[in-house]
Order: structure tokens, then sequence, then C-alpha cells
């Protein structure tokens, strides 16, 4: 991997801009990369959407943005509405099973799909989404590691719901490498 | 310039994962800054809110003024009162401040600015970048004063270049300005903050002789003079009047070269100990690119496919913008075809490298306004442009 292109994507309340600070913390601080993590700021920020981009390389980072995302995290339509037409040929999105609905199958994309907020749900509360999602993320992609993403959370959620959070990691790094099987891929 | 180790408490040590702007309140409480007195405007207000967070466990005081005029009033008052000081703004704010910056620098007040520059004029873009107030920050003050002004281009930079900036503030007792961007200022990234035996920091110099040697001030073009604290039991004054040693209005023209030209030359006449650069390459290039800040970053991509198609290119990465590295600019101009000078304004430091290149080589702008970093490939092309 020389560089990684990341966009995390949603609603506001989902913890997207958190997505990415943790994604970029375990990248920077555990796994040894260079990560640069900008969030979009403009009244696009204030509305209902919300979007944080993540630029990892071994070498360090020049230009700060997305040009191309390699792969993309949307948690809402209007998130995938919005983005999925910048990914080329080949590349990974990933979306939310219950809130996202498909225009296309997307044959030319790897498409992953996962139930973040039921199963947050099933942990107690939807606030863990965001966790589940970046767990299965973690699984389906060979960007981070998840001892690196499990080192990082300290610090970016709340001390008395680390266990939690973590739980809510596991079970979606969990179902990412169970549906990698089912596909006959090999897990990273 | 004497330094001391940074005082352990202030000194949140080890890696982080932040954005400059809190890289800058960190930086500063390093530092050994322990007053900050400013009013929130995006992009800078994470900086604030981060040193008004970490302020009671490190002993220190934060205020939100009632606008950015009295917070740099505030600041000259803590500084005389004997605190380390700083306040951040953008645009809009450095505006207003820019009254009182004179006042700074007329009484030779330390403190640090950092101005998280944003798209003008006016309120003119909130969230998005801009280099657009580098002139300002240089001559925003009516009549001669000479500021020093710091350009980082990342988050660890923002860190390290705070710590810098109060290090030349105390000992040129001078304003310093960090003039970062939205991009730096809101960019996450990877910073080492090292342990405070590792942090070399000047410490306040106050003045602790006899009263009826006591001079507020001394005009020999020189850094390393002490303050004189309020509440130390000496009699002094401090006027933005043109001033005698002791503080006094001497308001004549003999009066003002005197202190006038301290001013300039306590900065102009140490530029070369002041100024910083980042050079790469540049013996035998027949192109440098000239950027500083957040373009800088960018321009080493640019700079990179150059090399690849065989241009023979160099970096010159101003991390010092003011006092303006014109001796350095001279020396390349006259072994150069050009030089190449990326910035996010309608062109702005392209005007100083056009005065001290003195025709002796080609000089091309890449600027435009505010809101967006470069394309790259708009700074290759320049460089393909220049070697033609």
């Amino acid at each position: 991997m020389s560089t990684q292109e990341i966009r995390f994507s949603g609603f506001g309340g989902q913890g997207i801009i958190r997505c990415a600070l943790i994604m970029g913390k375990a990248l920077a601080l555990y796994d040894d990369k260079f990560a640069t993590m900008t969030q979009a700021f403009g009244p696009e920020a204030r509305g209902s959407a919300c979007a944080a981009q993540l630029v990892v390389s071994d070498e360090r980072v020049l230009y700060p943005y997305i040009t191309q995302p390699g792969v993309l995290l949307a948690l809402s339509q209007e998130a995938y509405d919005k983005y999925y037409g910048e990914l080329p040929k080949g590349g990974t999105l990933i979306v939310e099973h219950d809130l996202v609905k498909l225009r296309s199958e997307h044959p030319d994309l790897r498409l992953l799909r996962v139930p973040a907020t039921r199963y947050a749900e099933e942990l107690g509360n939807r606030l863990f989404t965001n966790l589940v999602a970046l767990g299965f993320f973690t699984a389906v992609t060979d960007v981070v590691s998840a001892e690196a993403m499990k080192k990082a959370l300290p610090g970016l959620v709340p001390d008395r719901f680390l266990k939690i959070n973590i739980k809510a990691f596991d079970k979606g790094y969990e179902h990412g490498i169970q549906m990698m099987s089912q596909n006959g891929e090999a897990a990273s | 310039m004497k330094t001391v180790p940074a005082d352990p408490k202030g000194v949140d040590s080890g890696p982080h994962f932040m954005d400059g702007d809190h890289a800058i309140a960190e930086g500063a409480l390093a530092a050994g800054c322990r007053f900050f007195a400013g009013y929130p405007i995006t992009p800078s207000t994470e900086a604030a809110e981060r040193f008004a967070e970490r302020a009671p466990e490190v002993g220190a005081l934060f205020i939100q003024m009632e606008d950015e005029l009295a917070s740099i009033a505030a600041l000259i008052g803590g500084a005389w009162g004997g605190q380390k000081c700083m306040t951040v703004t953008c645009g809009p704010g450095f505006s207003l401040m820019t009254e009182n910056l004179g006042l700074a620098c007329m009484t030779e007040t330390p403190m640090v600015i950092a101005n998280v520059q944003r798209g003008g004029p006016s309120t003119g873009l909130p969230t998005l970048t801009a280099q657009q107030d580098m002139m300002q920050a240089r001559y925003g003050p009516h009549g001669d004063n000479m500021i020093i002004a710091l350009c980082p281009d990342s988050p660890q930079e923002c860190f390290d270049l705070t710590i810098e900036a109060f290090n030349l503030s105390e000992f040129y007792r001078v304003p310093v300005i960090i003039l970062t961007d939205e991009t730096v200022g809101h960019m996450h990234e990877k910073v080492v903050i090292p342990p405070a035996d590792q942090i070399k920091v000047v410490p306040r110099n106050n003045y602790s002789g006899p009263k009826e040697d006591c001079r507020p001030y001394k005009f020999d073009s020189q850094g390393g003079h002490p303050m004189v604290r309020a509440g130390d039991g000496y009699s002094f004054h401090v006027t933005g009047l043109t001033h005698n040693e002791r503080g006094y209005p001497v308001m004549t023209a003999d009066q003002n070269k005197i202190v006038v030209t301290h001013l300039m030359e306590k900065i102009n006449g140490n530029a070369d100990k002041i100024i910083r650069l980042d050079e790469d390459q540049i013996d035998g290039a027949d192109v440098v690119v000239v950027s500083y800040g957040i373009t800088s970053r960018i321009a080493v991509k640019a700079i990179q496919d150059a090399r690849k198609e065989g241009i023979k290119v160099g970096s010159l990465r101003m991390i010092t913008i003011w006092p303006f590295c014109e001796k350095r600019i001279r020396e390349i101009s006259a072994k150069v075809k050009a030089i190449v000078v990326p910035e996010i304004n309608y062109g702005q430091m392209v005007l100083e490298v056009e005065r001290n290149a003195g025709g002796r080589c080609k000089v091309i702008s890449v600027n435009h306004c505010g809101g967006a970093v470069h394309d790259p490939q708009v700074i290759l092309d320049a460089i393909r442009k220049a070697i033609q």
C-alpha cells in the first residue's frame, strides 16, 4: 500500500467523525502509518449529512484531502447517494444494511453491507453503530489492524462505555470475518 | 537565548492524534503560557477550547473576552503582569486586534497570536482555508513596526512552532504571529509531545535590580532586555507614545528615530538568527519553489512529480515568513532560471520574492483566492513552464 483514501459518511449523531478519528489514531499511533484526517466543517456539517476523510500512507501525506477514495463507508442514504459515484472500479463500498437502499448492485465495486444499527441496538444503544461499522470495516479491508483500533479507543470513547464499545467493535469485526469466509475471501 | 526545561505541568508528553489548533494550545501550555484571552472564531476556536479545557489542571487562566479588541488588550496587561500570554483568531478577529497589535509592538510586549487563516476579506469564508493575511500580519498596524511570523505546515509543527514563537517573543519582546490556516488547524495528524525536560523554553526575564536603575526599555537594536513586572515595586510607564527608556513620553523626531530604529532593527538586524528555512535540492536547481504553510506540503507533491520528469527543481519552505528571507532569495535568484511561488491568496508573498529577486530570474506566481488548497497539477504545470 502506498496511499489509501477513505471517506466516512453518514448523518450527524452516527459518530462519523469519531470513526475517522479512531481509525486515524489507530493507524498513526499504533500501526506505524502516516494518517491525515480532515472533516467537513462547512454548512453541510451542520445539517444532516456528515463526512470525514482519511488519507493513509507509508510515507508522509502531502495532499491532505481525498482525490479518489479507495473505500467509502456510507451509513445513510444521503451519504451513499452523494458519494458512491466517487469510487473507482474495484473500490470498496461499505453501506449500512438497513438504512441504505442501493441504486444498483454495483457489479464494478466490492460491495459490503453491515447491519450496524441493528447490531448496536441489540447491544443496547444505537450510539454504538459507528463501532460496529468500524469493526466490520477493519475485518473486510487491509487498511488497519484490529489491535491498533482497540488501542485507539481509550480517550475517544467515554471510559465507562469502553467495554461495550469494544464489544460493538468485535460484533462488527466477527460479522465481517464471517462474510469474508462466505464470500471465499481471505480475512486480513 | 537562555533557556530552561519546560514546566512539566503544562506538557502532555506522548504521541497524540490531534489537530493543528489543539497542537497550538498544547504548544502554548508547554512553552509556559498561563494566560489566554480570546474570542471564539472559526477556524481557530478549537485552540481556545483546548486551552480552556486544560487550563484548570495546568493552573492557567482562560478568559473569554467580549471581543477581539479586548482580548489583545488583556494580553498586554497580562504580559506586564508577568505572564506569558496568547490568543487565537482568524482574519476578522485579527483585523480587530490590529490596533493593539501596534501598541504591543510599540510597548515591546511579548505575546503570541495564532491566526488560523480563512478566506476573506471581511467574514469571507468562515470554514474554508486561505493564506490571505500574510501582508496584514506584517503591515497591519500603522507606523513602522516589525513582528515575527511563523508558518507551520502540520499539527506537529503547530506544536513545535508555538513553543518557538513564545521563545522568540520573550527574547525579542515582540508579538509573534503563528500564521497557519484552516487546513492545518483542522487537520488531525500524529503529534509527538516530548518529555518536559527535552523542551527548551525561554523563561520570562523580569528586572530585579535597584529601583533607580530600572529601565523597561533599552533601545540598542537587540533582544534580551528584561521586562519590568507590574506590582514589583518599580516605577515605570507603558505607553504607545514615543517614549524614553523609562517609558515616559518624549515626543520628538529624534526620539522617534531612536525607538523606531530599535523596533525594526532588533528583528531585521537579527534576521539571520531568527529565520528558519527548510531547503531541499536547491544547489544545481533550475527552478526553486518558494512556499509556506499548507501550500508547501502540496508543492512537495508537484516537486516530486517534476523531478520524475527530469526537471531540476528545488524547494525553499519558509518556516519563518517575517522577517522575510531576503538574503536567501537574492542568492537563489542569481543561480536559477525561475522561482515559482504558490500561495492561497491573490499574490502576496510573491511580491517579496519579486522584490528580492530583483529581475535576476523569472518569478512565477501560482496563486488563487481563498477556499481550497492547490491542485498539485497546477504547481507542476508552473514548474514545467518555468524551464521553458
